[in-house]
């Protein structure tokens, strides 16, 4: 065992470890859950430092175990893993210290500090699995771990929405077994690869592999909350604040597209993908998808639930940039994998503050708001612009590549369905900005805790006011060294011939 | 060193072990706690010992006392004995231990002698090379198994037990009958000599007819399941365990045998039938478990329909859908041995096993509910468990032999499952006040649970082993699709 072996199963470890050892924790260890909480957090983001400081070496690191004859277990590092193992690493720092301030009294703290760690386990495996079988094993363990955190409070809504979870995801991982399998009985490899290791099958085959192609989107699409698979999605925005971040921003969602860009890129190779006609029906459906998911975010009242249909929508700007088929549109696609997760987690957590802090759950109950938060609702504002696309911000890259793209790929509908995107985006998020800034706030909160002249506590501010920052950073440094745009340039040119 | 073990007659200790201890538990049951656990683990290391011999050998024949077939009684291991006899042992440890705190005194007494003669019966079965001998052990293990399950005392299981001693009978019957017909016009009991003699005629297909029926009754398998539920749920846990890992795999495992043997050649639609009928009962056995308001019928259920998992191998026939079914056949006797345990678990400390109700109950058991939801992960098949690993080899020997109806079957079954497991899942995450009833469970009985379902999931990651042991001796049938 060396270190290129060691390194993919210590990214793990560094959360599996500490998840496990906070199963056996009593409910009042306090301090020692917190710090085993934020070593792991920590550790892990070391270890991909690490991995990432190897790569650019010219280090490859890939850890294998046989699973069946011709099958392995892989973990593979690479450009596109490292892009969503470092999102979620990152990201999970911040979830973790939001956690740990929103969770303080509540009761089943290492149940749920145990799953959540699971959880980021699971994603991280998503990241580096190095063929489809270990993606479906990490796929499918995201599912268990994420089932208690959506039912943690336990109340019959939670349980419900929780239920439909499980229905959704249970079939969408149903999906991906089937057509896995059937892949491997085709092709007799699993192996992700760049552009793809189907195209040499075969003509007669055609048929069957573009059956196969349905059938993973629609277990990807599952979480990657496509329409019509997405109804699971706002239901589960009863969870607790931390645990819808992570949905959204950092493991679920994030999951399903990532594994459209697998499949898409290192299983089919977006060009055979192009030339059986694949690409542009899955364009299509991330638009109506775009279209859907902001039209009816437009009519929520409640906070988290406009949030939610805002990501079904935003989402599948990641699924149309991959299916336009152009390099552009794909370095496109694969920036907003960051965008959305860094300034929806932003929105989230901001959310979560308001209930926390005010008792606030609607739009409507947000008069003045930014007066008794004005941190909070400055880092929400960021994120909200982020989201619309205003410039500099990051998600004005996001659609600009996304636009590009479209023009080169010669879709030019595409544009229209940006633009009317970005009119929605507006649309409701603006009221929400113009409510919290300039109407008059109430006398009374609905339910106000007081910390003493703070506006909350500093383990809730501070993580939305670093994701704030981070997506004006990403916005403003996007030329900079080692920037992101650079990094996903590297992958596109591995996916294009 | 290693010659001496290379000369110990691995293949007679599982059998002789167990008779021993089981003599032994009766003359002094103040000792028999200690005496089990021991014999359990002496079997263990017997299997590990036999398993190594046939790493070597690929198979064994061993003539008892020398005289060999067809006069003397045979034994005969290879790889597909030996993965039996490792699940026994492995569950049968597990069960030891668990029950060395389950029982009060008085049942205890007739607990262990009962238990261990059953693994004797069992292990014997498993080694048995000729179908009479398969008839006596496969009479002496229904004879203890219904003694076991009359354990429990209650009029329901008396019922359920009695129920049980008449299908048992009638099933040993139907076997008999057929063994009879086939000495009539073979002329010999040896497997591997009826296996080169065996020509299609009515009397072999009579036979043949009868010992199916015999031994599909005995494993439950659908629509003959009527009387599993009852027994299971009503014996007392750890027999529930035994019964629904151990002893229905026994029948399961003369028919597969048989039909590797001799039966394959008599004809295809047989086949399509046992699949038709595993398929029925993935369906039925799964939603009869959805139904159910009491969490150890609902286990039972759930076995009904794992069993009808193991047929679909039938008509598919390749040496991959053996590999996939044999997987699922020694992963659920973990996870499903499991699962009777931390139902177990539930009814000692919380007096009933409503599901509606277990919240309470649930707060308290932490453990116990981690060793139901990992055993649930393997029985809904999701990965990492051996459930999965056997889903996956079933679905692709399906998709290969392009009967693609026998794949969609596992996925609804897999559905299903999730249904019933998440069903009691579920009522750990309620904010119920955990239940305020004086007691405690002893370690060892969570343990045993949490070990057992650990293996269950563990199967899922580490394969090779179990995979290369079905290689051996090649019994059914070598390389990968074949």
């Amino acid at each position: 065992m060396n270190w290129n072996t060691a390194l993919p199963l210590l990214i793990l470890a560094s959360s599996f470890l500490p998840g496990l050892i906070i199963f056996c924790l009593p409910e009042d260890r306090v301090v020692t859950r917190t710090m085993l909480n934020l070593a792991g957090a920590l550790f892990k983001i070391v270890l991909v430092g690490g991995m990432f400081w190897g790569m650019l070496h010219g280090y490859h690191f890939e850890a294998r175990l046989a699973l069946l004859p011709g099958l392995d277990l892989v973990l593979r590092s690479g450009p596109l893993a490292m892009l969503f193992v470092t999102l979620s690493s990152g990201l999970w720092l911040v979830t973790t210290v939001y956690a740990i301030g929103y969770l303080e009294e509540s009761p089943h703290r290492s149940r749920f500090f145990g799953f959540f760690s699971l959880c980021v386990t699971a994603t991280t495996g998503v990241a580096l699995a190095g063929n489809l079988i270990t993606f479906l094993l990490f796929y499918e363990l995201l599912t268990l771990c994420t089932y208690p955190l959506i039912v943690h409070r336990g109340t019959d809504i939670a349980r419900q929405a929780g239920r439909n979870y499980l229905i959704y995801t249970i079939m969408g991982g149903a999906l991906l077994l089937l057509s896995s399998v059937w892949l491997y009985t085709l092709a007799g490899t699993l192996e992700f690869t760049d552009r793809g290791f189907l195209s040499g099958l075969d003509a007669s085959l055609h048929p069957t592999l573009m059956i196969i192609f349905g059938l993973l989107i629609a277990g990807l699409g599952v979480k990657a909350a496509l329409i019509p698979l997405h109804g699971w999605l706002p239901q589960a925005m009863v969870a607790p604040a931390p645990v819808s971040a992570l949905l959204h921003a950092v493991a679920v969602v994030k999951a399903g597209a990532f594994g459209i860009i697998r499949v898409v890129y290192e299983v089919y190779g977006i060009e055979f993908a192009n030339s059986l006609g694949l690409t542009l029906p899955l364009a299509t459906l991330a638009a109506a998808t775009i279209i859907y998911g902001s039209l009816r975010a437009l009519f929520q009242d409640e906070l988290k639930r406009r949030l939610a249909f805002s990501t079904v929508s935003q989402v599948s700007y990641i699924v149309l940039g991959i299916a336009l088929a152009s390099p552009i549109a794909t370095l496109g696609g694969l920036i907003h994998l960051v965008h959305q997760g860094v300034q929806k987690i932003t929105l989230f957590m901001c959310a979560g503050n308001l209930a926390e802090t005010l008792g606030i759950h609607k739009i409507s109950e947000m008069n003045g708001v930014g007066r008794r938060m004005p941190w909070t609702m400055a880092a929400f504002t960021i994120g909200a612009f982020g989201m619309i696309g205003a410039p500099p911000l990051a998600g004005f890259f996001s659609k600009w590549y996304l636009g590009l793209g479209a023009l080169d790929a010669g879709q030019g509908w595409v544009i229209y369905v940006l633009a009317v995107s970005s009119v929605l985006n507006a649309a409701y998020f603006l009221p929400i900005l113009y409510t919290a800034w300039f109407k008059t706030p109430p006398d009374n909160w609905p339910a106000e805790r007081s910390f003493g002249n703070k506006e909350t506590a500093w383990t809730l501010l501070l993580p939305p006011v670093v994701t704030a920052l981070l997506t004006l950073a990403l916005g403003l440094l996007a030329s900079a060294p080692f920037n992101l745009l650079e990094w996903t340039r590297l992958i596109v040119s591995r996916g294009f011939a | 060193m290693a010659l001496i073990l290379e000369q110990v007659p691995w293949i007679v200790m599982p059998i002789i072990f167990p008779l021993i201890g089981s003599m032994l538990c009766f003359l002094f049951p103040a000792k028999a706690k200690s005496l089990s656990l021991l014999t359990s683990l002496v079997v263990l290391t017997c299997v590990t010992g036999l398993g190594w011999q046939l790493k070597a050998l690929g198979s064994l024949r061993y003539p008892i006392g020398g005289w060999g077939a067809p006069l003397g009684i045979d034994l005969y291991a290879d790889g597909l004995s030996l993965l039996m006899l490792l699940m026994a042992a492995l569950v049968g440890l597990g069960i030891s231990i668990y029950s060395s705190s389950y029982f009060s005194r008085d049942k205890a007494n007739h607990f262990w002698p009962l238990w261990l003669l059953l693994c004797g019966a069992l292990n014997a079965l498993f080694l048995s090379a000729d179908i009479f001998n398969l008839y006596v052990t496969l009479e002496l293990l229904g004879l203890t198994a219904v003694a076991l399950v009359a354990l429990a005392g209650s009029a329901n299981a008396l019922i359920s037990a009695m129920r049980y001693l008449l299908v048992s009978l009638l099933g040993s019957l139907f076997y008999l009958l057929g063994v009879a017909l086939i000495y009539h016009s073979v002329g010999s009991l040896d497997i591997a000599i009826l296996a080169q003699r065996v020509e299609p005629s009515p009397a072999v297909w009579t036979a043949v007819g009868l010992i199916s029926t015999g031994l599909l009754l005995k494993t439950a398998l659908f629509p003959m399941h009527f009387w599993l539920p009852p027994a299971h749920a009503s014996a007392p846990a750890p027999v529930s365990a035994l019964m629904s890992a151990l002893v229905v795999k026994a029948s399961f495992y003369i028919l597969l045998r048989m039909w590797l043997e001799f039966f394959q050649t008599q004809g295809g639609s047989f086949a399509n039938l046992l699949g038709l009928l595993g398929a029925a009962a993935v369906l039925w056995g799964g939603i009869q478990a959805l139904r159910q308001t009491r969490l150890k019928l609902l286990i039972a259920y759930s076995t009904v329909s794992q069993l009808g998992y193991l047929f679909l191998a039938f008509p598919l026939g390749t040496s991959l859908a053996w590999k996939g079914a044999l997987y699922m056949l020694f992963s659920h006797a973990m996870a499903k041995a499991a699962m009777f345990m931390a139902a177990g678990n539930i009814q000692f400390l919380g007096g009933h096993d409503r599901i509606a109700e277990l919240g309470p109950i649930t707060q308290r058991l932490p453990l116990t509910l981690t060793a139901f939801a990992l055993a649930g992960i393997s029985i809904m098949g999701l990965p990492p468990s051996g459930g999965f690993i056997g889903k996956w080899l079933l679905l692709q020997a399906s998709i290969e032999s392009g009967q693609w109806w026998w794949g969609i079957i596992l996925l609804l079954g897999g559905f299903l499952a999730a249904g019933y497991v998440f069903k009691v899942i579920g009522h750990v995450f309620t904010h119920d006040e955990p239940t305020s009833q004086a007691g405690k469970l002893p370690a060892t009985m969570e343990w045993s649970a949490l070990g057992l379902a650990l293996i269950a999931v563990l199967l899922g990651i580490f394969t090779y082993w179990p995979l290369a042991m079905l290689e051996m001796g090649s019994p059914i049938g070598t390389g990968y699709s074949g």
